[in-house]
C-alpha cells in the first residue's frame, strides 16, 4: 500500500469540501466530519494543502534529527532550494550555509539533472519517432499517469530522478572508509519523501532521508547573512540550477519539440490530450505537478513565481553548458517496469466490474446531480462508486435522505386515515 | 452495458468529454490499457468530427462482454465521397475550425487505424452515422 507524506492535522479540519472538490483523483472523502484521504489515490501533488481554508493538511518529511544516526552526512539539495535569494547569493554560499546545519559534505542534485539531460538527449536519438517522451522526474506526474492514465505508462522515460542519481554519486564520493553513510534530499517536494519509501521501480533508494526546504529555510538564510567563509562547493551550470522551475528541464535538451507543462489541472488536460492521439508532434514533454515547477513544492516558503525567476537569472549568470565529465555514464534505467496502479478498477474480473458499473449507474440516476459534497465525496457520481465499493450507504446523500423521510411520513398519514374511528370527529 | 451522450455541436471547448468519460469507465472496468487508449482516440476523433463537420448529434456506447461499439449519428450535411473522405490529408474543414488545430485529415484514417471495424453511412443533407467497433480480444 502507498503510503503518502501528506497528511491531516484533525484537530484543525473543520470538515468542508475544499480538499475534495480540488483533489485530481477523487482521493479525500469526509467522514464524520473529517477528511480523509484514500492513500492508494493520492499523488502527494499537495493540491490540498494548497487549497485547505484551515491549515489541517501538511506534508510530513524527516526532521533535521534525522542526520544524527549517521557518522558522515550528506545533503544533496534541490535545484530549487537556489530560490530562495536572489542570485546576487551565490550557489557557492547557499551550499556552504546547508553544510554548515551539520552536513560532512553537499552534493548537487542539480549536477544529476545535468548528467539526466545528457541521457535524455541519448534516449530521445534513439527512440526517434516512437514519442512524443514524458519526463519521469516529477514523482507526482508517474502516479498520476500509473492511477489515471496506464495507457500511457509506455510513454514515461524510464529513468531514475535526478534525486536518486545524486543520491548514487553522493555515496560513491564518500567511499568506504567513513562509517555510516546518509543522504538527505533537502526537498521542495512531497511526492520526494513518498517516493524514496515506495520505491517502485528501483530495489531501494539511496535517499536515507527527506527534509523539507521550509524546515530549514530560516536558519540557512541566517547562516548565509553571517560572516561565515564561503567554500568552493556548487559545480552545476545553469543547465542544472534551471531544473528547479518549470521549463528548465524541457529547456536543457537544447531540441525542438519540447514542450512544459506545470500545475495538476494543467497536466491532466495535457494527458488527455495525449492519450487521445491529439499533440504526437512532440518528442519530449516536461509535466510538473506544482505551480512553476518545484519551487512551486508544498515544502517550500518563498513565492513560487519569485522563486522562479531567480532562478531563471541563475540560469543567465550561471551559463547554460552541460556538464563535460559529469563521472563514469551510470545505468541510470529503472530496474522494474512501471505498473499501472488498479485502484481506479472496481473489480479485478471484469463481468464483475460491468455488474458493479451497472448498479453505479442506477444508483446514480436517483441522485441529485449537483455534486453538493454534503455526503463527502466530491461529485454524485464518486458516491455512487462509493456505494457500490461499500465505502458509504445511499442515505449519507441528504436529498435521498429527505424523499425517504417525506415517504415515512406520507405512510404514517395514510395508516392515519384508515384508522376505523376517527375519535375526534364525532364529538 | 449502455451509454448515451448527447453531444453539442456549438461549444467547441466540450468536444471530447464524451470520450473522456468513456475512458474513464474503460480503466474502471479494469480493461487493457492498449484497448482504452485505441476506444479513447476512435472516439475522440469522430466526436470531434460530429462537432466540427456536423454541428452535433448524439453517441451510443455499448460495452459488450466481447466488443466495444460506438455509433454517432448526425444530422449534418453528409459525405459527398466516403472513399474520399477516407483518404489521409484529405479535409473540408472550416477556418475556424482549422484555427483550433483541426483539419489535417487525419481522423477518419486514423479511426481505420485503431479499430476493428468501421462503417459510414451517409446522405447528403440528411446526416451521417458513424459506427465503429473495437475487439476487447
Ligand atoms: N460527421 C461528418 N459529417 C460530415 N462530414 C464529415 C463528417 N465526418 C467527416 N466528414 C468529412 O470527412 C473529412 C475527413 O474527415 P477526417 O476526420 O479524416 O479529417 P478532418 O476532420 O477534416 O481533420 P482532422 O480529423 O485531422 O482534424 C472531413 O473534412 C469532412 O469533409
Ligand atoms: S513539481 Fe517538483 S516539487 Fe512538485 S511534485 Fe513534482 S517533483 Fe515534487
Ligand atoms: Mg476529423
Amino acid at each position: 500500500m502507498y503510503k503518502q507524506s501528506v497528511q491531516l492535522i484533525v484537530d484543525k479540519c473543520i470538515g468542508c469540501t475544499n480538499c475534495i472538490k480540488r483533489c485530481p483523483t477523487e482521493a479525500i472523502r469526509v467522514q464524520n466530519g473529517k477528511a480523509l484521504i484514500i492513500s492508494d489515490r493520492c499523488l502527494d501533488c499537495g493540491e490540498c494543502i494548497r487549497v485547505c481554508q484551515s491549515n489541517a493538511k501538511i506534508a510530513v518529511s524527516d526532521p533535521m534529527a534525522i542526520i544524527d544516526d549517521f557518522d558522515y552526512k550528506i545533503a544533496i539539495p534541490a535545484p530549487s532550494l537556489y530560490g530562495i535569494a536572489d542570485s546576487s547569493v551565490s550557489t557557492d554560499r547557499i551550499l556552504t550555509g546547508l553544510k554548515h546545519l551539520g552536513f560532512d559534505d553537499v552534493f548537487e542534485v542539480a549536477t544529476a539533472a545535468e548528467i539526466i539531460t545528457k541521457r535524455t538527449n541519448e534516449f530521445l536519438l534513439n527512440n526517434e519517432g516512437n514519442g512524443p517522451f514524458i519526463s519521469s522526474s516529477c514523482p507526482a506526474v508517474v502516479r498520476l499517469v500509473q492511477v489515471s492514465f496506464p495507457s500511457l505508462i509506455g510513454q514515461i522515460i524510464p529513468f531514475i530522478s535526478p534525486m536518486e542519481l545524486a543520491a548514487r554519486l553522493a555515496k560513491e564520493r564518500a567511499g568506504n572508509d567513513k562509517g555510516k553513510v546518509g543522504v538527505f534530499f533537502i526537498s521542495p517536494c512531497a511526492a520526494k519523501f513518498s517516493e524514496i519509501r515506495n520505491p517502485h521501480r528501483q530495489e531501494k533508494s539511496r535517499v536515507d532521508g527527506v527534509i523539507g526546504i521550509k524546515d530549514i529555510q530560516v536558519k540557512l538564510q541566517r547562516l548565509i547573512r553571517s560572516d561565515m567563509e564561503t567554500e568552493k562547493l556548487a559545480s552545476a551550470s545553469g543547465v542544472g540550477i534551471g531544473w528547479g522551475r518549470i521549463d528548465g528541464e524541457a529547456r536543457a535538451l537544447a531540441s525542438d519539440g519540447v514542450i512544459s507543462v506545470d500545475g495538476i489541472s494543467n497536466t491532466i488536460s495535457l494527458l488527455e490530450e495525449l492519450e487521445n492521439g491529439k499533440i504526437n508532434q512532440f518528442r519530449f514533454i516536461e509535466l510538473m505537478a506544482c505551480p512553476g515547477g518545484c519551487v512551486g513544492g508544498p515544502m517550500t516558503l518563498v513565492n513560487p513565481y519569485v522563486a522562479k525567476s531567480r532562478i531563471m537569472d541563475r540560469w543567465d549568470t550561471a551559463g547554460a553548458v552541460v556538464c563535460e565529465d559529469c563521472g563514469p555514464l551510470q545505468d541510470i534505467s529503472w530496474t522494474e517496469e512501471l505498473q499501472a496502479s488498479s485502484f481506479m478498477k472496481l473489480d479485478d474480473d471484469y463481468e464483475k466490474a460491468m455488474l458493479m458499473m451497472q448498479r453505479l449507474d442506477l444508483i446514480e440516476k436517483t441522485l441529485p446531480g449537483i455534486d453538493c459534497g454534503s455526503c463527502g465525496a466530491p461529485t454524485c457520481h464518486s458516491f455512487a462508486e462509493d456505494i457500490v465499493r461499500g465505502r458509504a450507504v445511499v442515505t449519507s446523500c441528504i436529498f435521498v435522505l429527505r424523499k425517504k423521510i417525506r415517504q415515512l411520513t406520507e405512510e404514517m398519514i395514510k395508516l392515519e386515515d384508515v384508522l376505523p374511528y376517527r375519535l375526534d370527529k364525532d364529538e | 452495458m449502455e451509454f448515451h451522450f448527447d453531444v453539442c455541436g456549438e461549444d467547441y471547448s466540450l468536444a471530447g468529454s464524451a470520450s473522456s468519460m468513456i475512458k474513464k469507465k474503460l480503466n474502471q472496468l479494469g480493461l487493457p490499457p492498449l484497448i482504452v487508449r485505441k476506444t479513447a482516440i476512435v472516439m475522440y476523433e469522430a466526436e470531434i468530427n460530429m462537432v466540427i463537420h456536423a454541428g452535433g448529434g448524439v453517441v451510443d456506447v455499448h460495452i459488450n462482454p466481447d466488443d466495444i461499439r460506438i455509433i454517432l449519428k448526425d444530422e449534418g450535411p453528409g459525405i459527398p465521397d466516403i472513399d474520399r473522405a477516407m483518404e489521409a490529408g484529405y479535409s473540408t474543414a472550416s477556418d475556424k475550425a482549422r484555427e483550433l488545430g483541426f483539419g489535417a485529415g487525419m481522423g477518419l484514417p486514423n479511426i481505420r487505424k485503431n479499430s476493428d471495424d468501421l462503417r459510414i453511412e451517409s446522405k447528403v443533407g440528411e446526416g451521417t452515422t458513424v459506427t465503429i467497433m473495437v475487439k476487447l480480444k
